[in-house]
């Protein structure tokens, strides 16, 4: 290390490392370890180019001994705690509950520092470059909210930071992209195929494969090749694990009825659902309705792994379509392609007039302005509400992030 | 895909007559373990495809091997594109199916593939028109394995072999994840080409080769493919390592743009797999003539 490097201070404040998950606990139920090469059932594995296959072997070696190791646990919940500003709350939504019949709880992940949850694994990610020995960070992102952590992190602990974005996502989120600048990252437009998260995804992947010796790819979600959609269900697992236990405490000792994330690639509602997994909560994941993979998608293989994609007769991927560019996705992380195939959670889509309504909606009635990607979570909820969802349930919504990024595009949209 | 009516393909065995789908050349037929030159023989028990019969024969008599990237569709007769660099000295051609997200390919064949893709090509299409063609040299299919995924491993692979190709490669399919495409590429006798990386480690180059079918595939460079000015260091040691483990051909592509680098990496490779700088010449405005013209140049170079 050299002696530029800021090293956060480690304050071993976070949960009892002794009651985690162990990797020999987490193989036993839904939401453990992955099977042999990475698979969730029939999807996960690790499809990407020769030239990659040792570094995704190397990270998964570093990640299984850091994972097993309290120190990095002290360290990461340190840092998460100090600097990321962990546990985030649950809010209880007084008047909005009042309005849809349905007690409606908020898991406030946009109160995490850069404004959403991606912090939580982006941290992670950041530890383990520095022990793999890699200085330089490179990043996709859709909204920029994975872009700005990525940006954070690197800024954290002293690395350079590369992050691709689509062109059309640097148009509709440019605050972000200024944001990531201001940190010291460098944003490169990415302008083939649908100029979205998508083509991010291959530009890093391609930059990755050129500069893999001294660089850590920072997967922002739950997707790509093994380890990654492990890895990052297992970073982002802060979130449902707190949201649980505070759970408890407002309900007395029960779980919620149903726990709803927005789901693109699907971070937030994995480290969601890990949390809940084992209990009887119904898991509900709501994708946007033009990027509905689980809804849409048919098995295949992209971005080095096996999920369901939106893709035509001949295997070519397709667009999807949604005014969250974090949503913008064709694709979703297999682990939850897997979920819906054994049935622990299913999988819901929103669209677009509705989430701006419901955008709207929790800001008139709780004052606090939601993510369009965290709206998704959110309208589903208010339309299904007496009718998929029974009067007088309680509903835990993972609120992934606040909607400052978007108020630009709804601004626009509402005009 | 549909699946073109063909003769069947005799497989698993490197002796007896092969009765031809494509009917390539003499040498593609029944060329018997005798005639793969002195120490070359394949194990016993180990299938082998006209791809690699071709193209050990063409090494053991002392030729380097020159292997042109086409992308399907790029341009109107792309196919008398194939059969000029095959008039110019090719000993197989590499033909592109394009596919939506190719993770491997640099700026010019993500151009060349969203070109082939916008003017309608698709997989069916691509292999249809190759089981017309009658090109003279074996041809290996370059795709992503989403497109072999949708269309099924084994109809693919059948359909592959119903067309006349020779062999296959997957970037995006590593070792541990093509077993179950590699048994049914062997089984309708398609090669199965895999990739060794700058990156891989030397125990892990010796299980790649031991699967690998056709030729061996050396990444010349940590990076997607594209043209380069300076031939990477990494492109020599790569065709080394390989060649210190196997006895396959090994063809080193991804950077490979001009004659003089393929004559350097030859010093130490069996051939070359030459793409974006041709795929560029062709997106330049370029026809038969002037991929001919790259191709000949990089035969002259290694003659």
């Amino acid at each position: 290390m050299s002696d530029t490097r800021r090293t956060p201070p480690t304050l071993g404040v976070g949960p009892d490392v002794s009651t985690r998950t162990s990797n020999a606990d987490a193989r036993a139920g839904v939401m453990g370890e992955p099977g042999v090469g990475g698979r969730f059932g029939r999807f996960g594995g690790r499809y990407v180019p020769e030239s990659l296959v040792p570094a995704c072997v190397e990270l998964e070696s570093a990640f299984r001994l850091a994972w097993s190791d309290p120190s990095f646990h002290a360290e990461l919940d340190g840092i998460l705690h100090s600097y990321g500003g962990r546990p985030t709350p649950v809010t209880e939504c007084a008047r909005l509950s009042a309005q849809i019949g349905v007690r409606l709880l908020l898991k406030r992940e946009d109160l995490t520092h850069t404004g959403s949850h991606k912090l939580n694994n982006v941290v992670g990610q950041a530890l383990l470059a520095r022990r793999m020995g890699k200085q330089r960070l490179v990043a996709e992102t859709g909204a920029g909210q994975h872009g700005v952590a990525s940006a954070t992190a690197a800024a954290l602990f002293g690395m350079t930071c590369t992050v691709y974005m689509g062109e059309v996502d640097v148009e509709r989120q440019a605050l972000n992209v200024f944001r990531m600048e201001l940190l010291g990252a460098e944003v490169r437009p990415v302008g083939s195929g649908s100029r979205t998260l998508k083509d991010a995804v291959n530009e890093a992947l391609r930059d990755w494969v050129a500069t893999v010796a001294d660089t850590h790819y920072c997967l922002g979600s739950v997707m790509g090749p093994h380890p990654y959609p492990w890895m990052v269900r297992e970073l982002q697992r802060v979130v449902g694990d707190e949201a649980r236990e505070q759970c408890r405490v407002l309900l007395d000792g029960k779980d919620p009825d149903i726990v709803v994330a927005c789901v693109g690639g699907g971070s937030n509602a994995a480290g969601t659902f890990a949390g809940f997994a084992d209990t009887d909560a119904e898991l509900v994941g709501v994708e946007a309705a033009g990027g509905s993979a689980v809804g849409n998608g048919i098995p295949g293989v992209l971005h080095g792994m096996a999920s369901l994609l939106l893709q035509d007769e001949a295997g070519q991927i397709l667009e999807a379509e949604s005014i969250s560019a974090g949503l913008d996705y064709p694709g979703i992380g297999p682990e939850h392609a897997y979920l819906a195939d054994i049935g622990r959670a299913r999988y819901e889509h929103a669209g677009d007039d509705e989430v701006l309504a419901a955008f709207q909606l929790l800001a008139r009635t709780e004052g606090i302005i939601p993510a369009f990607e965290s709206a998704h979570a959110l309208a589903w909820v208010v339309r299904e509400a007496g009718r998929a969802i029974p009067h007088g349930s309680t509903v835990l919504v993972t609120l992934s992030g606040r909607g400052d990024k978007d108020v630009a595009q709804a601004r626009e949209l509402l005009r | 895909m549909t699946e073109p009516r063909a003769a069947q393909r005799s497989t698993g065995s490197t002796g007896t007559g092969e009765q031809g789908a494509g009917d390539i050349t003499q040498e593609m037929r029944g060329v018997g373990p005798t005639a793969m030159g002195r120490g070359h023989v394949p194990p016993a028990g180990r299938s082998v495809g006209p791809l690699e019969r071709v193209l050990r024969l063409r090494r053991d008599a002392g030729r380097k091997l020159v292997v042109p990237y086409v992308t399907a569709g790029v341009v109107d007769g792309w196919l008398d594109v194939v059969r000029a660099v095959v008039a110019a000295g090719a000993d197989a051609v590499e033909v592109g199916l394009p596919f939506s997200d190719p993770i491997m390919d640099g700026p010019t064949i993500q151009q060349a593939s969203l070109v082939a893709l916008q003017r309608g090509m698709t997989p069916a299409m691509g292999v249809a028109e190759l089981a017309r063609a009658d090109v003279g040299v074996p041809i290996v299919v370059m795709t992503y394995y989403n497109l072999v995924f949708r269309s099924g491993e084994r109809r693919f692979a059948r359909t592959l072999a119903a067309s006349g190709v020779a062999g296959a490669i997957v970037p995006d399919l590593p070792l541990e994840e093509s077993e179950g495409w590699r048994a049914e590429a062997g089984a309708a006798g398609v090669d199965d080409v895999l990739l060794v990386a700058p990156s891989t480690p030397d125990d892990r180059i010796r299980r790649i080769c031991e699967a690998c079918r056709g030729f061996v595939y050396g990444v010349g460079v940590m990076g997607v493919t594209g043209e380069r000015a300076q031939l990477a260091d990494s492109a020599r040691q790569v065709a080394r390592r390989v060649r210190a483990v196997t006895d396959l051909p090994v063809c080193v592509g991804v950077g490979i743009t001009t004659p003089e680098q393929a004559a350097d990496v030859c010093q130490d490779a069996d051939g070359v797999v030459v793409g974006s700088a041709l795929v560029r010449r062709l997106l330049d405005g370029g026809g038969p003539d002037a991929a001919a013209e790259l191709v000949a140049g990089i035969r002259e170079a290694l003659d």
